[in-house]
């Protein structure tokens, strides 16, 4: 069964592996996954560790969930140190890399020390093997599994692989899987590379019983009927994730030239529908696919349909590939987007990250800031797709002197480009935003601000608050399992309840992140979709644990709060503008241009905007500098962390 | 009506819960290994095939039972193996040119698709009916009409061609 999944520590500078059960009271604390992830880390690394170092200790999960009758139980978690932010490093991924891991007797692994030589494991059925990669050193990311394959003679072998860029040790590299299933944020693929661990194989035919079968089995049919006759997903089905910068950018919510307007105009072949079209001619006319167990088949597939990279084979691109590498640089092609989306794949870098860095290069170029000495005679203003193609080789492999300073990150290299070039960089705790633009809407930017992992959307955002749901369904939704009768608004522009909406979601997220289930399949894009009330039978009738809604609500609070814990002992600091729960001064000082009449002339009140911190602390039960209060502590069990458990 | 599985790989999107709900249905446990259906992937090509039994008229698994322990269930039209008689010699494994005789090394039998008494889970739970169960004498008719409406947009689509020129 799904609590029998153990957890394995693996020291790469000895090479001893050690395998242990996971207990039913570390379980009823943390569930699994990232929330587990979390509390390991807190207990597993110190104070002050070198990310790159071999004191960081990385971790990959499934969660409790895994594998089972629940929807969409495909997801990967890996944690460490982030060498991005110096903070927590997190990163949650689909694909079919956990379920293969759960299926081979694992649900985490601790991976500490570094290798002396390239090696990568091997799990296969409760066995764990240290293998030399000296082969697969230098190898892309599809390349490298592909070749794992062939030498351990089985084609049903899933890997977490790094590509060039975590071998680099590119401050934000990825761990991928798959064609394109990408952790990507916070530079995991660094500390894999940085431990000499080029990749972790997996291949497992063990069972995981389910505890009561016939009710898993129906109540899991509830669950997918309930999310795909949702809208949202049925579109998502169809166009994926790009469908949202369509709709996001029809009202003014994408940035643009890295954070000079909000609106990408004049943008119609980087639009969905166009993505779709070349998806459909190059792929046909089934050209969504899946993750593991996941009905809402949310990628696309493509082929490049011309340029120097004509013909490749992909997948995707997410909208974050179409805000990093099509509306930010303001480069509008379809082809730059595909191609872009291509690179980072291959070699295994954050999408996002990668796009957003070299937007804000772009405007430093054309401000003077940086000049062709130290882009080395790249012309890198905005509109240029070939400088945008050419900088992410660059950064990959560290060519030149502007390759090289940016696969550092934001803020390592504002301090080396100087001058005020830091004042331009969209960035909160050292993690480059989204391409959305929050300065119409509250609620986005107080979770970008907040969230555990430096700027992201994937932590906390109320995306529905975008939605203008009546006060008495947004009631329904956040007003359990904990009773909450304060304020709400279904305005979006409003600064009213978004506090209360945010702390909601970042339990609802760590929630699913500790069952190990997309967030496709929760309150995320649908209102209507399942949450704490439907987990307790999910995890019911596939493991036989019981436990109740609020007994869920806690453990996510719980995790979230060892999060901040470990953040506090990196040096968080409430209003440090490179680590703390701060925006940059172009949300308060720059209003919008573009957009919807709402949106026009909008930013971000700066004391509205801190009297919500103070709120939103205040429902976390953290003081005024965002440290939780002992009480907090207490009621969670936490006041006498690091606990050892594990 | 005899009803038979229709796979139409093109939609399958590869995310295998048929394999995960035909091991829990009946195994009672996740386990791919021991599903009944299995999709075939070249990740690099972006294809997936789900591969279960064809249910073979002349069904060479049969055939080959050296006692006689497959045999064609009347009542639901599928091949059906009898464990009272079955000696779990893998011949029927070795023969089925489509590998869907699969042999469970936990229990120690051979095992293959059995339909789920007429109510395929598989089926069930694939949204996008890449499976799908249906009266046998409609399959061609079925791929009839998809292949009529490709020709059908082909023939637009050359029109409008015709017309631009």
């Amino acid at each position: 069964m799904a609590l029998n999944r153990k957890i394995a520590s693996i020291d790469l500078s000895t090479g001893t592996i050690e395998i242990k059960p996971i207990s039913l009271e570390v379980r009823k604390k943390f569930l699994g996954g990232r929330g587990l992830d979390a509390y390991l880390l807190y207990n597993h690394t110190e104070k002050g560790c070198d990310p790159l170092g071999p004191k960081n200790t990385l971790l990959i999960s499934g969660g409790i969930l895994t594998a089972t009758c629940a929807s969409a139980t495909a997801r990967t978690h890996i944690m460490a140190k982030s060498p991005l932010t110096g903070l927590i490093g997190s990163t949650n991924m689909g694909g079919f890399f956990a379920p293969e891991l759960a299926w081979a007797g694992f649900h985490h692994l601790v991976i500490k020390g570094k290798s002396k030589k390239p090696v990568y494991l091997w799990i296969h059925n409760g066995e764990i093997e240290i293998r030399d990669a000296d082969n697969l050193w230098g190898k892309t990311v599809t390349d490298t599994q592909w070749a794992i394959r062939k030498e351990l003679n089985d084609e049903e072998i899933k890997s977490l692989v790094i590509g060039p860029a975590g071998e680099n040790l590119v401050r934000f590299a990825n761990v991928m899987t798959g064609i394109k299933n990408a952790g990507g944020r916070s530079g995991m693929g660094a500390v894999m590379g940085s431990k000499n661990l080029k990749a972790v194989a997996v291949r497992g035919t063990m069972d995981i019983k389910i505890a009561y079968p016939t009710e898993a089995l129906d109540y899991n049919k509830r669950f997918i009927d309930q999310i795909v006759s949702s809208k949202v997903n049925q579109t998502q089905g169809i166009l994926g994730t790009p469908f949202i910068w369509g709709a996001t950018n029809s009202w003014g919510g994408v940035r643009t030239r890295n954070f000079q307007y909000n609106q990408c105009e004049y943008a119609d072949d980087i639009e969905p529908e166009r993505i779709d079209e070349i998806a459909t001619e190059t792929m046909g006319q089934y050209h969504m696919v899946s993750c593991f167990g996941c009905q809402v088949h949310c990628r696309g597939q493509y082929k490049i349909p011309s340029g120097p990279y004509e013909g490749k084979y992909d997948e995707g691109p997410e909208y974050t590939s179409q805000g990093a590498f099509g509306g930010e640089p303001d480069c509008k092609n379809a082809v730059t987007v595909l191609t872009g989306n291509h690179l980072v794949d291959q070699y295994g870098m954050d999408n996002l990250e990668t796009g957003s860095i070299i937007s804000w290069a772009m405007e430093l170029y054309e401000l003077g800031i940086l000049t062709k000495k130290e882009t080395d005679g790249l012309d890198l203003r905005f509109g240029n797709d070939e400088a945008l193609l050419e900088m992410i080789h660059r950064i990959c492999f560290r060519k030149g002197w502007l390759g090289d300073t940016l696969a550092d990150g934001g803020i390592p290299a504002s301090e080396k480009i100087g001058k005020n070039s830091f004042d331009y960089l969209i960035q909160v705790k050292g993690m480059s935003n989204l391409h959305s633009d929050e300065r119409a809407t509250p609620a986005l930017a107080l979770n970008i601000a907040t969230a555990s992992r430096g700027s992201d959307h994937l932590r906390s955002r109320p995306a529905i608050d975008l939605y203008h749901l009546p006060e008495e369904v947004l009631r329904k939704i956040y007003g359990s399992p904990i009773p909450y009768d304060g304020p709400l608004s279904s305005e979006h522009t409003s600064y009213v309840g978004k506090a209360w909406m945010v702390f909601w979601q970042e339990n609802c997220y760590m929630g699913v992140d500790c069952l190990g289930i997309c967030k496709y399949h929760t309150v995320f894009l649908g209102a209507t979709h399942p949450n704490f009330e439907d987990w307790p039978k999910v995890l019911y009738y596939n493991t036989g644990l019981e436990m109740t809604p609020e007994e869920i609500w806690e453990i996510a609070e719980r995790c979230n709060n060892i999060e901040r814990l470990f953040n506090l002992r990196e040096g968080l600091q409430r209003e440090d503008l490179k680590k703390g729960d701060m925006l940059n001064h172009r949300y308060f000082d720059e209003p919008c241009t573009r957009g919807a009449p709402d949106v026009i002339g909008a930013r971000i009140d700066r004391e509205k905007f801190n009297k919500m911190i103070d709120e939103y602390y205040q429902h976390h039960g953290w003081d005024k500098n965002g440290v939780p209060t002992l009480e907090t502590l207490k009621r969670l069990g936490l006041d006498k962390e690091p606990s050892h458990l594990l | 009506m005899d009803k038979v599985l229709m796979i139409d790989y093109e939609k399958c999107t590869g995310c295998r819960q048929c394999e995960l709900v035909c091991s829990v249905a009946n195994e009672g446990v996740s386990n791919p290994s021991r599903s009944r259906i299995s999709v075939i992937k070249w990740e690099s090509e972006g294809l997936y095939i789900p591969m279960s039994c064809q249910q073979c008229e002349d069904a060479p698994c049969m055939s080959i039972c050296p006692v006689k322990a497959i045999s064609r269930d009347r009542e639901l039209d599928y091949v059906k193996i009898d464990y009272d008689g079955c000696i779990g010699c893998r011949t029927c494994v070795a023969v089925c040119p489509f590998g869907a005789m699969g042999f469970d090394v936990i229990d120690k039998k051979v095992f293959k698709c059995n339909l789920c008494d007429g109510e395929p889970q598989c089926v069930r739970f694939c949204e996008v009916k890449a499976i799908d169960y249906v009266d046998a004498n409609r399959l061609n008719i079925l791929k009839k009409r998809e292949a009529a409406q490709k020709q059908s947009v082909a023939q637009k689509k050359a029109s409008t061609l015709k017309a631009e020129i």
